[in-house]
């Protein structure tokens, strides 16, 4: 079922050039269409899976026999949890990309072949063939800034790739050393992780991998391709690249990173935690001062994604537990506030410099607009009822066990949190000493109502988070048990688990 | 009776509902909202009452409902409710005295325009406050504990068009966070080293002794024991929320918000929590001393947690008293009251335990919440002045509010006997009086006593007694408010704003009758042991020297006020206090400049961060990766170089050396016979010559 996914989005984006070049409606529909049955077969996917710890093996068959590489795919809890939030985003931005009119199918087409390869990239177990859909991941992310995005959109672009093409450069390198080492002439990763290396390649080794995805999660200080990346991007696209496609890298240094080389992340561990941390406190503060509101989310990201990766610097299962579910909540977040930002707002509005949105009374142009960022908003700082709250509850319980020191200093990046997304939501809809003059009102500009399509998607979102947030065991009761499977058994002796 | 138990969820849900009901509502639905909020609080108010009945047949006895909310880790993370006597009056006082205030704000709100969002904020505000009260997980009350915060932020900044409100709900909301990341991290704590957070679970709970014994087994840091170190990082949460020293900046610039959401929540009920947090783990701040492991003779006399939370109380209780001292606005003066306030709380807490702290918690929560009703109705009737230089004569104008104002007054000022204020707060008096730490706290406190009926006489003077002379309305001072003629006389105010005040009047009174020497009912109550209460004398010969001391602390703070500001009619004249001592007053006037301060330091610090880190960004990593990228394309220059004039030239050079050595080879084949032969002869000669040279010599 699962396999599905990215079948039907590879499927979806070919099935673009079938249409008439001039068509508008066509690949709306047919990219919703697509993106609604990835979701479809995720959540299908998601209800047979049973809820124990092991990896469910999708589909296997050879691929190229002389190196040992198969066409593996399978999902545990993590998988599953990151191909749900797949399914989720894309389905978002598919709706808040209703209003692309600059070559519709060619945008389309390139934003399913992203899905396509993320969702490879959560359901292989082969190592060869997750690199292939990681690659192949990278290149729409190019055309669809550097040909739709706004500010500076071809160095963004091209800061990207770049960065992106080093990560895997490096992943790469490592990844080739590890099936040279281990001997066993397989990337088949079930395999693999039972190896134990020698310790010596592994301090060299995981790093290596780990920093090569880890620029993909932004990884302080790796991460500035992220704000310049996610600032030009379209509003679809920003919300992909922050919702998922930092995913990637998380998902890389947990599933590949940390299952090879516990021994290696044992030896690490202190570094990955304070560069963690550095990032909370660094992209909080740095978001505290900008001007422009994507930026605001987009420092915002490099922020939580640090949660993540302390999370994952903790080696407990609460950590690790708390690091999916904040890869879960923060997806889910950052789609939504990119989607206000950048479709609600800069689309209407046409800035995003909060200096000059400071006067448009947004709270009474775009109510809908407010109270969604308003809610977001909330949630993103941690607010209990709101999935980033059980996450980074549950990371700063598992830091609280490794290392206490980091824990407290990851509670000062909440309250500068709080600080710059209220910020945020009063310079941005609530200021501005006298009403509105009447020509501004909603009522004469019915075309710049919020339209369905927004709503739909910002209610999906909405419901994800809150739904989340008041019974987590939706997502908890997958992810837990997937750390008792024997995959993760290199570390539990390796590192501690 | 056991179908309220698991049911208390009903009493925070009921105005949860109306709030969410409310959200739906549109604008003009006003009566619709009022009547479903105002009844949603009647009907938890109900509840409340049968809960708190419940406690009273029943007492002693703690009840507690707990279930499964998700897994966590290995373990399910539980939540409960909890009902004992601690909660039952809470209940009861959040439900009755907000009830009163909703009702009062029907009045009050009539014509804002965001009528029926400000009652569904309203409502959410009382369904995180009756959810704190029943939680019986420490989780649970902190998710509650920022719900109520959130509710204070949209509440204060509920005229967010004014910049100042806007600001002040920002400033509300950072500054509580600040306590609770200190109380987040003592939560993370608690679970790391009991693995419940449940506080009461049939003997597994974290406040029960088998999780106390083992915290007190341990120590951290410092030699401080594990127990005393999670009481203090609770104990910031507590500062944060209940407003005290350091960080008690944000509750003064919290009056931005309507006067019924000061009442509320900014004097009878959120602002307490933080002495609810400490007052439900006491056990907790007390295990050092109650759980000793050690031997006897090195323990100190009190546990440190709660000598912390003594001083920390006395040292905001007097200067949160000074600074009111030179305040002019009406509700600014009560918010330093309020935090002088509860700082008698804490030191009640930590002087007495339980049963002191609150009982000062609750009848302060009566008498507060009519002062800032009665404030309201003032400035109501002032049209929108909250200068009490500006104000004056107001007795005349409206006898029920100065008449209620008058009793709510005297009770914060600790007039004796009838008031129940001089009641609680002559319990506390009395604890930090045989206190065995120090008698410091008394002294402060004995201070802040005569320094609270000062300032309270001072601000009667102001807006009742003083002749009035000159009412000139501030037009500029509010936009949200749109009166019909501002101009007119001042005026008493309608009859649903003035009838909750008298109720809440009486009720001031009517409460000093549960904590007399004679017949201390509330002590009794909260610490159980209602069967064995005696009506008689229980006080001891301190006790009446302690009332002797607060009654000449009282006398000489009501009659220096008097005779101070009885002499001053124009309100624009010098103050009295200023003319003798204007450096002290001009400090505290200027609030002590905390605010200054902490914009020097930590606020300035934090920007220089933010804009240096933000600098980085911008040009620093970005150097990183320009200069990454010009290595790159040196690095290719220098390749080109290398491939042009070194790889290239050797190309070319062993070209042109191979042509060259073909040129020469050419030579010799020209394709003339003689030639061939002519080197031919020439090799042949030369080969004998050689091998006859070498024969000779191998000869």
């Amino acid at each position: 079922m699962f396999a599905w996914t990215i079948y039907l989005s590879f499927a979806g984006a070919a099935g673009m050039f079938l249409l008439p070049r001039e068509s508008l409606r066509g690949p709306r529909v047919l990219a919703l269409t697509a993106a609604l049955a990835g979701l479809l077969a995720a959540v299908g996917g998601a209800l047979q899976h049973t809820a124990g710890g092991g990896v469910v093996t999708v589909s296997k068959h050879a691929w190229i026999p002389t190196l040992g590489a198969d066409y593996f795919l399978a999902a545990d809890g993590i998988s599953l949890t990151l191909v749900l939030l797949t399914g989720l985003v894309a389905t978002a931005g598919v709706l808040f990309s209703w209003n692309i009119e600059l070559r519709p199918r060619e945008f389309f087409a390139f934003y399913l072949a992203l899905i396509g390869g993320v969702y490879g990239v959560f359901l292989s177990f082969d190592l060869l063939l997750l690199l292939v859909f990681y690659e192949i991941a990278i290149v729409p992310k190019y055309f669809l800034i550097a040909i739709w995005g706004s500010t500076n959109r071809e160095y963004a672009a091209m800061k990207l790739a770049l960065y992106s093409f080093v990560g895997s450069a490096l992943v790469i390198a490592g990844l080739v050393a590890a099936y040279v080492v281990s001997g066993a002439e397989t990337f088949n990763l079930l395999e693999l992780a039972k190896f134990a290396y020698p310790r010596e390649f592994q301090l060299w080794a995981f790093p290596l991998v780990f920093v090569g995805f880890g620029i993909l999660a932004g990884l302080w200080p790796f991460h500035s391709w992220a704000p310049t990346g996610h600032v030009a991007a379209p509003t679809g696209a920003s919300m992909l690249l922050a919702g998922v496609v930092m995913k990637l890298g998380a998902y890389g240094c947990l599933r590949v990173a940390m299952t090879l080389f516990p021994e290696g992340l044992a030896a690490w561990r202190d570094v990955i935690g304070i560069l963690a941390v550095i990032g909370i406190v660094y992209g909080a503060l740095v978001a505290l001062v900008q001007r422009d509101f994507k930026f605001v989310v987009g420092f915002s990201s490099v922020s939580h994604m640090g949660f993540v990766l302390l999370g994952l610097a903790t080696v407990t299962t609460l950590g690790l537990s708390g690091a999916v579910l904040q890869m879960f909540s923060h997806g889910i977040l950052a789609g939504l506030l990119f989607g206000v930002v950048g479709r609600m707002i800069y689309d209407r509005e046409h800035t995003r410099d909060l200096e000059q949105l400071e006067s448009r009374h947004l709270s009474r142009m775009l109510p809908f607009a407010a109270v969604t960022f308003v809610l977001a908003g909330l949630a993103s700082m941690g607010l209990p009822g709101f999935s980033g709250f059980v996450a980074e509850l549950y990371v700063l319980i598992g830091a609280w066990q490794t290392f206490p020191k980091l824990a407290v200093i990851a509670g000062a990046g909440i309250v500068i949190g709080v600080a710059y997304t209220l910020r945020a939501i009063q310079k941005g809809f609530f200021s501005g000493n006298e009403l509105p003059s009447p020509a501004r009102l909603p009522a004469e500009h019915g075309e710049s109502a919020i339209s369905l399509p927004e709503k739909l998607g910002a209610g999906l979102l909405l419901a994800c988070t809150i739904g989340v947030g008041l019974y987590p065991r939706v997502l908890l009761d997958w992810i837990v048990p997937s750390f008792n499977s024997p995959l993760f058994d290199g570390l539990r002796k390796g590192a501690g688990l | 009776m056991t179908w309220l138990i698991p049911n208390l969820w009903l009493i925070p849900a009921l105005p949860l509902l109306a709030a969410g009901l409310g959200a739906l509502l549109k604008r003009p639905q006003q009566r619709l909202a009022s009547i479903l909020s105002v009844g949603a609080i009647g009907l938890a108010f109900l509840l409340a009452c049968g809960a708190f009945a419940q406690t009273l047949s029943e007492h002693a006895e703690r009840q507690v409902h707990n279930f499964a909310w998700f897994h966590f880790g290995e373990t399910s993370l539980r939540l409960g409710w909890i009902l004992d006597p601690l909660t039952a009056s809470m209940l009861v006082m959040i439900t009755f005295v907000g009830g009163l205030i909703f009702i009062y704000s029907v009045g009050y709100m009539a014509r804002d325009p965001n009528f029926t969002r400000f009652f569904c904020f309203l409502s959410l505000f009382a369904a995180a406050m009756l959810g704190l009260v029943i939680s019986n997980n420490l989780l649970q009350l902190f998710m509650c504990w920022e719900l109520v915060g959130l509710a204070s932020y949209l509440l204060i900044g509920f005229w967010y068009h004014k910049p100042s409100a806007a600001a002040a709900a920002k400033k509300a909301f950072i500054t509580t966070r600040i306590g609770d990341i200190g109380f987040l991290l003592g939560i993370v704590w608690l679970y790391h080293e009991t693995g419940t957070l449940l506080f009461y679970d049939h003997g597994a709970g974290c406040l029960e002794h088998g999780a106390l014994a083992k915290l007190v087994a341990q120590t951290t840091v410092g030699g401080m024991l594990v127990s005393t170190a999670i009481s203090l990082l609770l104990f910031c949460g507590a500062v944060g929320k209940s407003g005290q020293v350091p960080l008690h900046v944000w509750l003064p610039d919290a009056m931005e918000g309507p006067t019924p959401v000061s009442a509320l929540i900014h004097a009878a009920t959120m602002v307490t929590a933080g002495v609810f947090l400490v007052a439900r783990v006491y056990p907790l701040f007390n295990a050092e001393f109650a759980i000793s492991l050690a031997p006897s003779g090195t323990l100190p006399p009190v546990s440190t947690a709660l000598q912390v939370v003594t001083w920390t109380g006395a040292i905001t209780a007097v200067l949160a008293a000074l600074i009111a001292v030179a305040q002019t606005d009406i509700k600014r003066i009560l918010a330093y009251s309020t935090v002088s306030q509860l700082g008698y709380m804490f030191i009640g807490l930590g002087v007495g335990g339980p049963a002191v702290g609150m009982f000062h918690l609750l009848t302060h929560a009566f008498f507060k919440a009519l002062l800032f009703l009665g404030a309201g109705s003032v400035i109501h009737g002032f049209h929108e002045e909250q200068d009490i230089r500006r104000m004056g004569g107001s007795r005349k104008f409206m006898p029920v509010t100065f008449a209620t104002y008058a009793v709510g007054m005297l009770a914060l000022a600790g007039f004796p006997l009838i008031f129940s204020g001089f009641w609680s707060k002559d319990e506390i008096l009395h604890s930090a009086l045989k206190w065995p730490a120090s008698k410091g706290p008394f002294f402060l406190a004995l201070m802040g006593a005569g320094l609270t009926a000062f300032y309270m006489t001072r601000q009667m003077w102001f807006v009742f007694f003083r002749p009035r002379t000159d009412f000139r309305p501030d037009s500029g001072h509010d936009a949200h408010h749109v009166h019909a003629a501002p101009d007119s006389e001042p005026h008493e105010s309608p009859s649903i704003m003035t009838i909750p005040l008298v109720i809440l009047a009486a009720c001031v009174v009517l409460l000093s009758i549960f904590a007399t020497p004679v017949w201390p009912w509330f002590d009794a109550y909260l610490a159980g042991h209602l069967s064995h209460l005696h009506v008689g004398w229980s006080g001891d010969g301190t006790l009446v020297i302690v009332m002797l001391l607060s009654v000449v602390a009282v006398a000489f703070g009501l009659g220096g006020g008097w005779a101070l500001y009885s002499r001053v009619q124009d309100g624009e004249a010098r103050d009295p206090v200023e003319t003798r001592l204007p450096g002290l007053f001009g400090a505290l006037r200027e609030r002590l400049r905390v605010d200054e301060f902490y914009e020097a330091t930590i606020l300035r610090l934090s920007r220089i961060l933010a804009v240096s880190s933000d600098w980085i960004d911008r040009f620093g990593w970005s150097a990183c990766v320009d200069l990454i990228r010009l290595l790159t394309i040196g690095l290719a220059w220098i390749s080109r170089y290398f491939d042009q004039s070194i790889i290239n030239v050797g190309f070319d050079a062993s070209c042109e050396s191979v042509r060259g050595w073909g040129r020469l080879a050419g030579l010799l084949q020209n394709g003339q016979a003689q030639r061939y032969l002519r080197i031919l002869a020439f090799g042949i000669v030369m080969l004998i010559v050689a091998l006859a040279w070498m024969g000779d010599s191998a000869r």
